[in-house]
């Protein structure tokens, strides 16, 4: 039960190899699609026909290699495309929710907090779908009035980085608000005291205190927009972010070359959230 | 003049979350009910009324997929509650110092990597060629291929798979805070270790239950990758539907009453679970 | 009490850690109905002893025996033993009742028996009629008296309880001393006390080990200890006292005469020192030793005397001390006498310090 409480040994190393059997099943999946990145075949399974970088590097069909598969190139670009807009918009309004829910009384606060939790418990097909009928009503309606088109309110970049947003903020809102609620105001007060005017007391000395959650809430939500399937499949237009692209590709009929993109998604995030990590932790001191 | 200042400072705090949440949530929630309740009797032409719903309770083929996705996604929850207990109260109160940031760290792997990666990983696993199958004939213990994906079960896995860190996170996080002197306690009062978990380790953790089962339960319900690329042609998921209607079918209208009737059953999910642990939205979700 | 078997008894109880001993070889009686108090500095091996004797840690050798059982290899649930821990551990998912009760429960007792001996034991700590509240409705007192009811109610044969009063605000914990020990009176039940806080174990103790080091440096009554410790360690750690370092001049059978470091002569009567000329030895005075007289006073002619300059006045109430220093530079602290006689001392005030060989402890140097 607790290291004080002895149990029998057997149980104890019964419980040891299930705690190991489950980190290997969350290990499985993920070690399986980077190993099939270096297979030398056309199919990402069994047998194993020898190492290659062909579907990184190669450049004739069928061992196109990442580096050379345009479609791939392309939608990486529209996602991380994406993935700025939606971080810079999520971080830049969960400030401002953090600040207003930490430093405001007002009257609703309680609902308007709860308003803002929603977008957690709502799927995010359902998010989509809502986003791009309502968008679409609105166009239609601009349109019938003006006779001009509004494409932006139609099924494409725009709509995806709403849609997006849209969750993504609650996100961005929880972890800032967390990290000021931590803040000592009379900080803020001591600089107001030593003469900084009341917006350059936020910026050099609450800001800075905020910095750490800002860039993980930044982090997190580049990370979460580059996962993002459920919402974004409905807005999608022409331009398809990467894991459209991968779906797509994935129903044709999978080539290891999905294994290699999968693989350098994989360590780009483990980069990103170590670096998110270090970054939090070394401000934590 | 320094009250003005405030005051405007908060209008200019309230103005993009009032943005945000009338414009892409509320006012498109209302979109989505009105066009859920549209019918459509001609071309560009509709009145309301409650023949999309209807049509939903009309044909068993949606309701009975509507139901099947409720009830897998219940015992999703419910396995991930079990498989993920054991590990969460491994890694909070039989660890400590690194090796416990460490196990804690190796949970939240999948997390960042995206949940299409995830699934292509267990067919690659399951499937017919994978490497599951291969393993099996190796042993010699099947003779020719055996596929174990385009199941229910593989959709359980999958599912799971996804879900999991969301169970073991929330429940880490309360099973820490639970002194370890409180299980002492129960121990010297006289009680076994199936009472102290009972009595004591439950009910502290439950705040921690019920966050992680209503998240793990709207992902399992909101989920279109796994049982699209992991179920059989069989293993229909309500989601799946909706996406049909939008997409290939251009059905707005059914697809609308679609969608809030699946948001209906998440809300009262999350409402219920919250009733029958005493708990409020703020506190469960506030805290993740 | 050597015609019945002591509630709890150590012999030679050794507990090993990786890299260091915490208990070291503690052989103890603890007779039945009795106060026992733990005393010692934090990290001394107190808390691991408490521990070993609850089941929450086994001895490395050694055998520990409540009634006359070994408890060796029982696990806590399975001991005659309740605990009150140091935070007391009150579960905070259930009510008072619920928490009184659990042992019980455990233990397959039928509802309603339960419920009354829980209403029961609650009376007997003086808080009838709170089963229904919350742990967090109560106040910090009441707490520690419902973690003893939670205890009391299963009867054990030895009740241990883990310095419960730290947490405590200082006016609280003076008041819950003293209802500790008449509850531990009115329950007749051996408790076993830890604390690092000698006050509380004079005030309730029957008995006292003092312990340092992983070891019991002396176990007596709380007025042996305090006025004849055995060792230099428990000179200084009960209760307060002037330290004096310094050498032996001469010796006169128990008599012996010293040079202290700031260079007065002294006497002391040491029994058991053993110390020969030339040693260093340690000299022990309680502040209350010492008398302070005017100038020229005839009573001050006896053993001990020296004139003094005020240096200090550490007005404390009934506490209160005054910083002397005698004509050789060294400095003493003395307690002003109760009656207020000296009352307008004041620091540059000139007078004659005086203590009989009697009052002053004296160990060999080597001994700290």
């Amino acid at each position: 039960m607790i290291p004080t409480i002895s149990q029998s040994r057997f149980t104890l190393w019964a419980y040891r190899a299930y705690v190991a059997l489950f980190f290997v099943y969350l290990a499985l999946p993920l070690a399986v699609v980077c190993v099939f990145a270096f297979n030398n075949s056309v199919f990402p399974s069994l047998p194993w026909e020898g190492f290659t970088l062909a579907w990184f590097f190669g450049t004739e069909a069928p061992f196109v290699g990442v580096f050379h598969e345009r479609a791939i190139l392309r939608s990486i670009g529209t996602s991380a495309f994406v993935a700025a807009w939606v971080s810079a918009l999520a971080v830049a309004v969960g400030t401002c929710n953090a600040f207003l829910f930490v430093r405001h009384e007002f009257r609703g606060k309680a609902l308007l907090y709860m308003l803002m939790l929603l977008p957690l418990i709502i799927p995010g097909v359902i998010l989509g779908i809502s986003i791009l009928v309502f968008s679409s009503s609105i166009a239609n309606t601009l349109e019938d009035a003006t006779g001009l088109w509004f494409d932006g309110l139609r099924p494409g970049l725009p709509l995806v980085i709403l849609g997006q947003f849209s969750f993504i903020t609650t996100f961005a809102t929880l972890v800032i608000s967390a990290r000021l609620q931590k803040f000592d105001p009379s900080l803020e007060e001591a600089a107001l005291n030593l003469g900084a005017s009341k917006w350059g007391a936020i910026r050099q000395i609450t800001l800075p205190f905020l910095l750490p959650a800002i860039v993980a809430s930044a982090v997190v939500s580049v990370l979460m927009s580059f996962e993002n399937f459920n919402t974004t499949l409905i807005l999608v237009g022409s331009d398809s972010p990467l894991t459209i692209t991968m779906f797509d590709k994935l129903k044709q009929g999978s080539t290891p070359v999905l294994n290699a993109v999968s693989l350098l998604l994989i360590v780009a995030s483990a980069i990103l959230g170590l670096l998110s990590l270090a970054f939090q932790k070394r401000d934590d001191r | 003049m320094s009250s003005d200042a405030s005051r405007l400072g908060f209008y200019l705090l309230l103005a993009p979350i009032m943005l945000w949440l009338v414009l892409l949530i509320i006012l498109p929630h209302v979109g989505l009910f009105i066009v859920s309740i549209s019918e459509k009797v001609g071309p560009r032409e509709y009145e309301y009324g409650l023949g999309n719903y209807a049509a939903f309770f009309g044909e068993p083929l949606y309701w009975r997929t509507f139901a099947r996705t409720a009830i897998m996604s219940i015992l999703a929850t419910a396995l991930t509650l079990i498989l993920g207990f054991p590990i969460a109260y491994y890694i909070a109160k039989l660890t400590k110092g690194r090796t416990k940031t460490t196990l804690f760290l190796m949970c939240m792997i999948p997390f960042w990597v995206s949940e299409l990666v995830r699934t292509f990983g267990w067919m690659i696993l399951l499937r017919e060629t994978g490497v599951f199958s291969n393993l099996l004939q190796s042993l010699g213990l099947a003779s020719g291929g055996v596929e174990m994906l385009y199941n229910d079960a593989a959709i359980m896995v999958g599912l799971v798979y996804t879900s999991i860190l969301f169970m073991v996170v929330p429940l880490v996080t309360t099973l820490d805070s639970l002194d370890d002197s409180l299980i002492e306690a129960g121990y010297d009062l006289g009680a076994n270790s199936s009472a102290i978990m009972r009595e004591i380790v439950i009910p502290h953790a439950m705040p921690g239950i019920v966050s992680g089962c209503i998240v793990v339960f709207m992902l399992s319900l909101g989920n279109y990758l796994t049982p699209i690329l992991l179920g059989g042609k069989d293993s229909l998921w309500f989601t799946g539907m909706i996406y049909t209607q939008f997409i290939t079918r251009f059905n707005w209208e059914l697809g609308a009453a679609f969608g809030f009737l699946l948001l209906g059953l998440s809300s009262l999910v999350v409402f219920v679970g919250l009733k029958l642990s005493g708990q409020s939205l703020s506190e469960t979700m506030g805290r993740s | 009490m050597s015609n019945s078997t002591p509630d709890l008894s150590c012999s030679n109880l050794v507990k090993d850690f990786t890299d260091f001993r915490a208990v070291d070889g503690i052989s103890f009686d603890v007779p039945k109905g009795s106060f026992f108090s733990i005393l010692g500095p934090s990290g001394c091996g107190k808390t691991t002893l408490l521990r070993m004797i609850a089941g929450f840690q086994s001895p490395t050798s050694g055998d520990l025996r409540i009634k006359d059982t070994s408890m060796i290899g029982v696990p806590p649930n399975k001991r005659p033993v309740s605990m009150v821990f140091q935070h007391l551990a009150l579960f905070p998912t259930m009510n008072i009742g619920d928490n009184v009760g659990f042992g019980l429960r455990q233990r397959g007792v039928g509802k309603k028996e339960i419920g009354k001996r829980v209403d029961e034991a609650l009376e007997r700590v003086g808080l009838p009629g709170v089963s229904k509240r919350r742990v967090d409705q109560l106040s910090g007192g009441q707490k520690q008296r419902v973690a003893i009811a939670r205890c009391m109610v299963l009867e054990p044969d030895v009740l241990l309880l883990d310095e419960p009063l730290g947490a405590l605000d200082l006016k609280l914990r003076e008041h819950m001393k003293v209802e500790l020990k008449a509850l531990q009176a009115a329950f007749d039940t051996t408790f076993v006390y830890i604390t690092h806080d000698q006050s509380e174990a004079l005030v309730m103790s029957d008995n006292i080990a003092v312990m340092n080091h992983g070891r019991f440096e002396q176990i007596g009554t709380p007025h042996e200890v305090y006025h004849a410790p055995q060792t230099a360690f428990v000179a200084g750690f009960v209760g307060e006292a002037n330290k004096l370092t310094a050498k032996v001049t001469a010796t006169n059978g128990a008599m012996l005469s010293l040079v202290t470091e700031a260079g007065s002569e002294v006497q002391v009567s040491a029994l058991s020192a053993g110390l020969a000329v030339g040693e260093k030895a340690q000299i022990f005075l309680r502040p209350e030793a010492i008398d302070l007289l005017p100038l020229g006073s005839e009573q001050a002619a006896g053993s001990n005397a020296t004139e003094a300059v005020v240096e200090t006045v550490l007005f404390n109430g009934a506490n209160s001390t005054v910083s002397l220093r005698d004509t050789a530079g060294g400095v003493i602290s003395a307690a002003l006498p109760q009656t207020g006689a000296l009352a307008n001392l004041k620091k540059g005030d000139r007078l004659m310090t005086s203590w009989s060989a009697e009052q002053a402890r004296c160990y060999a140097a080597g001994e700290v």
